[in-house]
């Protein structure tokens, strides 16, 4: 669409702008959170495939969250949110029972003070629960301390790497490590990393993450030698749910949009997509989600950017700048000429 | 119900959400929210233990409002039958049926038969030794029926049929006893019978699923019994979308009951000789009745053709096909028998295939010692567990019981194949054997059961070649004719023998109905006769659905004769018309004269819907066109059981051996035939009517994670696995942990009778504590995966259980005990054992504690204890 740069906003092709001639359609998975059931089949089959190794078995105590956030040996992640509002129109069946005030907020406080004394693997984004400087969104009465918790609903979710339309890694990487591939997919070339780190801080989503040992970058490649093989990702092959779906990017939009609208049909009225917008700050992921609630609740950056989207208009400000300094400098001789 | 479903066959649960998302309202009755929850429409929190009560209250409200789909009730249940004059009720007795004697906790069930049928007094205490209604498994005792047939009111008006019979047993269970027993109050219990009844009926069905929340109680058989009386009174079984799934607990234990590892069972279900069947005739005698309707029996030609298969040759007619070499059973020899007989020293080796009871058996301790009381033991497994370790790093070495210097077992250990390095079959839920080939070679010296069962018989036979020892006929004799590849026999060959042989020809039978009861078959397991029929491999069929109909009907094969729905017969009125067109599976075809449909019919082909029997018929000739439920004896699905349960002709709510209640029903405080173990090294939580229950206030309930498998054999040893669930936790509602003072992340422990066990505190929103008849109670719920091996470590949660069964099939109640939970790490060494004894002390805790099981009446009977001296006639050795 926008041809005269490839910085930021839509763009229908990705891997043509990479300079794929006659490459496949753009790939990319939809994770529909709404029937994720926690299985962490995604994250053992991304493990196995890829030969990611274990980073840490320790009891993070997040729910049933043991993993913490995408890292460097963490390619899929599994939230799990317990939180005092209802699911649509789904009845947990706190009513009339005995029940005192909940205890999330407690629990949430603990792990987080227990998650900064943990040795991760991975970035420090993730469900970790972090102060956004927002007033509360609960339910009225809800974690104030004092009244009966009467409302729950525990919410799962898998996070991958979103093979940004605009990948803020790529776009830093030095040596060419990060490349975008045929699919439209982000993919690191471990052989010709050299551990620089630009790519961490590029990633506005904290996924890219270098291994402790020898400091190099990794992050899911979207099983890019099964892509190859005209096989489907590790993760959505072993999701038993078809909550990870993986296909054309175009489709799985079309899907989205359907699921969307069914559920708010059926009262699930929070249900929202994540990272399906081509016109956000990334230019659209090529791994997008539907969420139950905003995105910063399953540790997603609300308004993600890539840092690279302001290069043109920086470019252009330091040009104007430029041509002003031209000018004025311009006008000194030409106004000294005049005066004399 | 009594399943988590979500968390515990996560690839089952694929088709849960399929259904939702077509439209089906999902409820999940469960005493936490789980993973199962989080995708139902409803939650409903329930007390642990108290599913009858709660059943019951849906059967009373079905009844009370006339809401049973009638003409299915009318035409394919037992509800017409009249019950005999003597028949008893709970309603008489405070919560006993007729026929109990405390002396033995045991029913003669002789006044539980229906109305005009003489029977013969049948003192019920030997039956309940061996575990008879286990044996009954698929096909149900038979009932003795009268000439002329059983006396029955098609208006089902008469006080003393069934139907009526059923409506009084279950009349107290109101919605109000409902909420005071199971703690859910009164308008969601409503709300749900009101879903299960609207979603029933011609155009509608509901499905039930349980798992082993439900089968793992006192009274878990008649758990399954209550679910079946609803589901059969809201016309729910046989049809499409209906029915009861037993969802089974590994990749084929459904497979390890069809062909069993039990103790009491022979292949398909046939019972074990025991030492009563002295002759085949005898026995076949104790499987049908001369009378009996139905494809029992035909049971001659299914165990003459098993004995062929183990005796080939050798079994002839004159010799009774070889009867006399079957082991007789005398007893009880079930699993946990069989540990205390480890200890008492009357088991000498062991084969431990695929089990760690160390860590996965109830009363692990008692698991422990007992296989550090052995000669010998003989663990197959994929790595060094727990069970093969017992000597030496066992929890009882740093309580001084078991010294390994000391300890006077031999273990032998052979590392396994595993599934992916060998072929065979799996048996799943559905009972569809699915065949799997082999993926790569066995890495160094593992080996598949296969292997070692074949080399073990081919060298044993070596060793008594020559014996001119009677007693090593039984082995010399086997066939064991395996195609033998390389040094293990064909696992396709092994199949085709189960399928069954036609002697005469060579080649496989096509299915049971071709067996013979002359000797001219052979067959390995009769209702998987037709997985290699026209000599092909069945099981390994992978047509599509897509390319084959909606019931998969080539993809692997399903037993029997590779009907995927079970009893579909009752899918058709009694004329053979779909009961709507929406919910069509199989019907009468006037003009082919034959059953046709979507599923492979259950019912003779071409027997019409208006065939009635001639008098004096037995067998499946007696079975009319409208007797849907062609394995029971009288052709009729049962809401009342005549005969063939140990604990009552219908489900009662008992509370659990352990629990924190009285009864609110009867006087009958806990099953009046549980099967007690009353012995030092097994102690019991007291119950009301007992003093101090409140030493132990909490119910407890334990289960598993996705992350890991049952013992954690599988899983602990495995990274990708273990950093998933790192850690033992026990998971408490915030009310509780407020109550005693427990944090999250922090260390606590849990107390019973038995021992203590360490854990991490979770504290959840997802556990609530429950108002049970006026007071509040908490339950704590913990995973059981965790042992002293692996990479991640803890201790063994069924330590705290301890040893009480069904008395219908011995299953251990450890769905639900009573528990302390205190916070901080427990004592260790042997101040473990001295800190039980203080809470055993102050509960009063003694041998007899929870083994006077008859309450009835408000007076306790006699305690149930085992004699300190081994019995004069020891049982025989299992192993």
């Amino acid at each position: 669409m926008t041809r005269e740069n490839s910085f930021h906003g839509p763009l229908a092709d990705p891997a043509g702008e990479a300079g794929h001639e006659d490459h496949p359609p753009r790939m990319g998975f939809f994770t529909d959170t709404s029937v994720c059931i926690g299985c962490k089949a995604c994250e053992v089959a991304c493990k196995e495939w890829n030969a990611v190794p274990e980073d840490g078995i320790e009891l993070l105590g997040m729910s049933y969250d043991n993993t913490g956030s995408l890292g460097a040996s963490s390619w899929r992640h599994v939230a799990f949110i317990e939180q005092q509002r209802p699911l649509g129109h789904q009845d947990a069946g706190l009513t009339d029972l005995p029940v005192g005030p909940s205890s999330t907020e407690t629990t949430t406080e603990v792990v987080a003070e227990a998650l900064e004394a943990t040795e991760r693997g991975g970035a420090n984004l993730g469900t970790a629960p972090v102060d956004l400087g927002f007033p509360s969104f609960d339910l009225p009465g809800a974690g104030s301390g004092v009244e009966n918790r009467t409302q729950f609903r525990w919410l799962m979710s898998s996070d991958v790497c979103k093979h940004c339309t605009h990948a803020g890694c790529l776009d830093v990487c030095p040596t060419g490590a990060l490349f975008r591939t045929e699919f439209g997919t982000v993919v690191v070339q471990q052989d010709i990393c050299n551990g620089c780190g630009y790519c961490v801080s590029g990633c506005p989503y904290g996924v890219i993450d270098r291994r402790p040992d020898d400091g190099r970058a990794w992050k899911c490649t979207m099983c890019y030698d099964r892509l190859r093989a005209d096989m489907e990702p590790a993760c959505a092959k072993a999701c038993p749910t078809d909550s990870i779906q993986f296909g054309p990017l175009d489709e799985l939009r079309e899907r989205a949009d359907r699921r969307l609208a069914d559920l708010h049909a059926i009262g699930v009225s929070e249900a929202q997509l994540y990272g399906r917008d081509p016109e956000d700050g990334v230019g659209g992921d090529g791994a997008f989600f539907l969420l139950l609630d905003d995105p910063e609740v399953y540790g997603f950056p609300p308004d993600p950017v890539v840092p690279a989207r302001d290069i043109k208009s920086m470019w252009q400000h330091a040009g104007t700048a430029a041509a002003m300094m031209v000018a004025a400098s311009a006008a000194v001789f030409l106004g000294g000429r005049r005066r004399r | 119900m009594g399943s988590n479903m979500a968390e515990a066959h996560p690839v089952g649960f694929q088709w849960i959400i399929e259904a939702k998302l077509r439209g089906a309202k999902v409820i999940h009755i469960d005493p936490r929210f789980t993973r199962t929850s989080a995708h139902a429409d409803q939650h409903v929190p329930i007390r642990a233990g108290t599913d009858i009560a709660f059943l019951g209250g849906v059967v009373n409200h079905i009844l009370s409002n006339d809401l049973d789909f009638r003409e299915y009730v009318a035409a394919y249940t037992n509800a017409p039958y009249l019950v005999s004059e003597s028949f008893q009720d709970t309603e008489d007795l405070d919560g006993l049926f007729s026929g109990y004697d405390p002396h033995t906790a045991s029913y003669d069930a002789t006044s539980w038969s229906y109305a005009n049928v003489n029977s013969e007094p049948h003192p019920g205490h030997d039956a309940k030794e061996r575990s008879d209604p286990y044996q009954h498994g698929a096909r149900g005792p038979f009932v003795e029926t009268a000439d002329g047939g059983i006396e029955s009111d098609p208006t089902l008006q008469h006080p003393r049929c069934v139907f009526q019979v059923l409506k009084r047993h279950f009349s107290r269970y109101t919605p109000e006893m409902v909420a005071r027993i199971c703690g859910v109050p009164e308008e969601t219990f409503l709300q749900v019978c009101d879903a299960w009844t609207a979603n029933s009926g011609r155009e509608r069905t509901t499905s039930l699923v349980y798992s082993v929340g439900w089968t793992q109680h006192s009274v878990g058989a008649q758990y399954i019994r209550a679910g079946s009386i609803v589901q059969l009174l809201t016309g729910n079984i046989g049809r499409p979308g209906s029915g009861i799934f037993a969802l089974r607990g590994h990749a084929s234990i459904q497979g390890s009951t069809d062909i069993p590892t039990l103790f009491n069972l022979l292949p398909g279900y046939l019972p074990m000789p025991d030492t009563r069947h002295e002759t085949l005739s005898d026995y076949l005698d104790g499987v049908r009745g001369p009378e009996q309707k139905g494809f029992w029996g035909n049971s001659d030609a299914y165990m003459v053709s098993l004995l062929k298969e183990y005796w080939g040759d050798a079994a002839t007619a004159e010799n009774d096909f070889c009867f006399d070499y079957m082991p007789r059973i005398n007893g009880d020899h079930n699993t946990y028998r069989t540990a205390m007989d480890m200890l008492a020293g009357k088991v000498h080796g062991f084969f431990l295939l695929g089990q760690n009871p160390a860590v996965g058996s109830a009363h692990g301790r008692l698991q422990r010692l007992g296989m550090a009381n052995l000669d010998w033991l003989v663990v197959r497994d994929l790595s060094m567990i727990e069970s093969a370790t017992v000597w030496k790093d066992s929890p009882e070495i740093e309580t001084g019981e078991i010294v390994p210097e000391k300890c006077r077992t031999e273990v032998f250990f052979f590392p396994a194949s595993s599934h992916v390095e060998k072929a065979g079959t799996f048996t799943q839920t559905q009972r569809m054997l699915q065949w799997r080939d082999q993926a790569v070679e066995p890495i160094g010296d593992r080996r598949s059961e296969l292997w070692f069962f074949h080399q073990l018989a081919v060298r044993i036979k070596e060793r008594l070649a020559g014996s001119t020892d009677e007693r090593d006929r039984p082995v010399l004799d086997l066939a064991w004719d395996y195609e033998v590849e390389g040094d293990e026999p064909s696992p396709a060959d092994v199949l085709r023998h189960i399928n069954g042989i036609d002697l005469t020809t060579g080649r496989t039978v096509n299915g049971y109905p071709e067996l013979k009861a002359d000797g001219s078959t052979a067959c390995g397991c009769w209702i998987y006769s037709g997985v290699y029929a026209n000599e092909t491999n069945q099981a390994r069929r992978r047509v599509s659905r897509f390319d084959s109909g909606p019931y998969d009907a080539e993809w692997g094969w399903t037993w029997p004769l590779n009907r995927r729905i079970l009893y579909n017969r009752a899918s058709a009125d009694p004329e053979g018309r779909p009961w709507s067109e929406r919910k069509k599976l199989v019907w009468w075809d006037e003009e082919s004269g034959q059953w046709t449909g979507n599923d492979t019919p259950d019912f003779e082909l071409k027997k019409p819907p208006h065939y009635r029997a001639p008098e004096g018929s037995s067998g499946p000739t007696a079975l009319s066109g409208s007797d849907a439920f062609i394995m029971m004896a009288d052709g009729k699905a049962w809401l009342y059981a005549p005969a063939g349960l140990a604990d009552g002709p219908m489900p009662t709510h008992y509370e659990p051996h352990e629990s924190p209640m009285r009864n609110l029903l009867y006087g009958q405080q806990g099953s009046p035939v549980r099967k007690v173990y009353g012995r030092p090294d097994n102690p019991s939580n007291p119950a009301p009517p007992e003093a101090n229950s409140d030493v132990f206030p909490f119910v407890f309930t334990a289960a598993r994670l996705t992350e890991h498998h049952t013992a954690g054999a599988m899983s602990r040893q495995l990274p990708y696995l273990a950093e998933l669930q790192p850690a033992l936790f026990v998971e408490v509602s915030p009310e509780l942990a407020r109550e005693r003072g427990l944090t999250h992340l922090g260390w606590a422990h849990v107390i019973t009778s038995r021992t203590a066990v360490d854990a991490r505190v979770m504290v959840t929103d997802r556990m609530a504590p429950l108002r049970i008849d006026g007071r509040v109670v908490h339950q704590v719920w913990m995973p059981y995966h965790w042992g002293s091996a692996g990479l991640t470590t803890g201790d063994v949660v069924n330590d705290l259980i301890g040893v009480v069964g069904d008395g219908n099939v011995f299953i251990q109640e450890s769905k639900v005990l009573t528990c302390d939970v205190q916070p901080g790490q427990r004592p260790r060494g042997p101040a473990l054992l001295a800190y039980v004894e203080e809470y055993r002390q102050r509960a009063g805790i003694t041998v007899e504690t929870g083994t006077r099981i008859a309450t009835a009446g408000g007076h306790l009977e006699r305690a149930h204890i085992e004699p300190d001296e081994p019995d004069d006639d020891p049982p025989e050795e299992a192993s």
